[in-house]
């Protein structure tokens, strides 16, 4: 090897080391860190009597919205208000007594099953107690 | 454009006949750099575009993180700091390389300033270059209060207050600086906004400009050293590769200075501001404005029934104003009026670095 070759080498190891430490904490920093959030399994959805019978409401689940629906015969049923089709949040129309995405028009029927449009599975249902005058809504 | 050189081809050609890329590389190739025993002052404006580099990279990965209202600016800052990979290290090298940025730029203008490089035709080379000091020191003072902690609140609230008193536009000034009469969180999104856009426009056109001007000119050979060649060729070094390879050695060992520093060094964050708790002790803004700090405490109430403080804003808007008038001043026929301005220079020098330690020095009230 020549003295003008190893010079090279050096010189061109220690430039891609060098790109190398700048690199690697730039792909660090760019990548956001985990926030750990508490696993939300209840939360208050409602007064009862609040929502009229063929009504419904998007509430705060943890992080995440999810929607409150009373039906016309006055029975509450709750769901992760997530579309599953590309993550609109749902919500109750009471005209077609239906659940709707307005992204895409996505229907689903008050068990959450898809009625038509796009979404491609149904809405995850949670349960619903009603005690002391409040609905409280809890994932099973 | 015929080629003078054998004809790339492949894609070499494809990009060349929709750029013209070759024109830039017959200009590299012909630059050169004067070589003389004051070549190494050459270096600093590379090193000052450097740190500004540094500058626009790290607050670019800042900005993916920061929240620029009063609730939540110190939060995101801490969260930076302690949360986010190596966010730690990217706030700090910020910090660290704004404040050599405004160190190397200072020393680069003082070092054209005794060399005499402002003259015929460099003018407006001169005149952009003040310009983008006094845009960097606005990158500072605005950049100082974005963290949002009792230290930068109370330093904004001072600096702030301080265009307040110039005559006839003080008030306006004041209102137009801090969004509003107080410094509040409309200060906080205002500072920002200048910050991160209406100063990196500005400084984006006076940077290309200066930059332009110095290819055009090219570098200036001192008087002293252009008459002691005289009837000799004058000695020069290739710009592209032998003097960018030597500029490239001063940036890694600038990112080494950096990384240390950082790293030793971390960047403090201090106490959240709080708008209605009193200032504490030691409050003093970043040690480049510590000089003109400090003379406005020494100059008494009033002066010859002129308030003190409105004699000090005088003072330095004309010395900000003969700053950027040195060429017309000296133009290179007056040799006595020449000395002059080197021997003011370096008495003001001597001035800002005395009351800039007297600052650090002088610690409580």
């Amino acid at each position: 090897m020549t003295r003008r070759r190893l010079l090279d080498w050096f010189l061109g190891t220690s430039l891609g080391a060098m790109c190398l430490s700048v690199l690697y904490p730039v792909a660090r920093y760019v990548t956001p860190p985990d926030v750990p959030e508490a696993e939300t399994n209840r939360a208050l959805a409602a007064r009862d009597g609040e929502l009229k019978p063929n009504d419904g409401r998007v509430f705060r689940f943890g992080s995440h919205p999810a929607l409150l629906v009373r039906d016309p015969d006055g029975s509450y049923k709750a769901f992760d208000a997530t579309c599953t089709h590309l993550s609109c949040t749902v919500q109750y129309r009471a005209d077609l007594k239906q659940i709707w995405c307005a992204c895409h028009n996505g229907f689903y029927d008050l068990s959450g099953r898809v009625v038509s449009g796009p979404p491609p599975r149904a809405l995850e249902q949670y349960t619903v107690h009603v005690a002391n005058g409040e609905v409280v809504v809890s994932k099973t | 454009m015929s080629g003078e050189s054998q004809a790339p081809g492949g894609f070499a050609a494809w990009l060349e006949e929709r750029t013209g890329l070759s024109a830039l590389a017959a200009v590299a190739r012909k630059k050169t750099v004067p070589l003389h025993r004051h070549t190494a002052w050459y270096y600093l404006g590379g090193m000052t575009l450097f740190l500004f580099v540094v500058q626009v990279v790290t607050g670019i990965l800042l900005l993916l993180y920061y929240r620029s209202s009063a609730d939540e600016a110190f939060e995101s800052v801490q969260f930076i700091m302690t949360k986010v990979p190596f966010g730690w290290l990217v706030r700090s090298i910020h910090s660290w390389s704004a404040n050599l940025l405004v160190l190397v730029a200072i020393v680069h203008m003082f070092s054209v300033f005794l060399l005499k490089a402002y003259r015929r035709p460099r003018e407006l080379t001169w005149l952009t270059g003040a310009m983008l000091l006094f845009l960097m020191l606005a990158f500072g003072f605005s950049g100082y209060l974005l963290p949002w902690n009792t230290l930068a609140f109370f330093a904004t609230q001072v600096g702030t207050e301080v265009p307040g008193g110039v005559p006839v536009v003080g008030r306006f000034l004041l209102r137009f600086l801090r969004g509003g009469d107080q410094v509040t969180g409309g200060t906080l999104t205002r500072f920002y906004g200048f910050h991160v856009a209406v100063l990196p426009a500005l400084t984006t056109v006076l940077l290309g400009a200066h930059l332009l001007l110095v290819q055009k000119h090219g570098m200036s050979v001192p008087e002293s050293e252009a008459e002691a060649r005289t009837g000799r060729p004058p000695r020069s070094l290739p710009f592209f590769p032998n003097f960018l390879l030597r500029d490239a050695i001063g940036w890694s060992a600038a990112v080494g200075v950096l990384a240390a520093l950082a790293a030793l060094f971390p960047w403090d964050l201090g106490e959240k501001a709080d708008p209605f708790a009193p200032a504490p002790a030691g409050i003093r803004p970043e040690w480049y404005f510590g000089w003109m700090f400090q003379t406005l405490k020494w100059l008494p109430a009033h002066v010859l029934g002129v308030e003190g403080e409105m004699l000090g804003l005088v003072a330095f808007g004309l010395g900000g104003l003969l700053l950027v008038l040195v060429p017309f001043v000296d133009s290179g026929r007056h040799p006595r009026r020449s000395r002059a301005l080197t021997v003011l220079g370096w008495v003001v020098v001597a001035y800002a670095a005395a009351a800039t330690a007297v600052v650090y020095l002088k610690q409580g009230p």
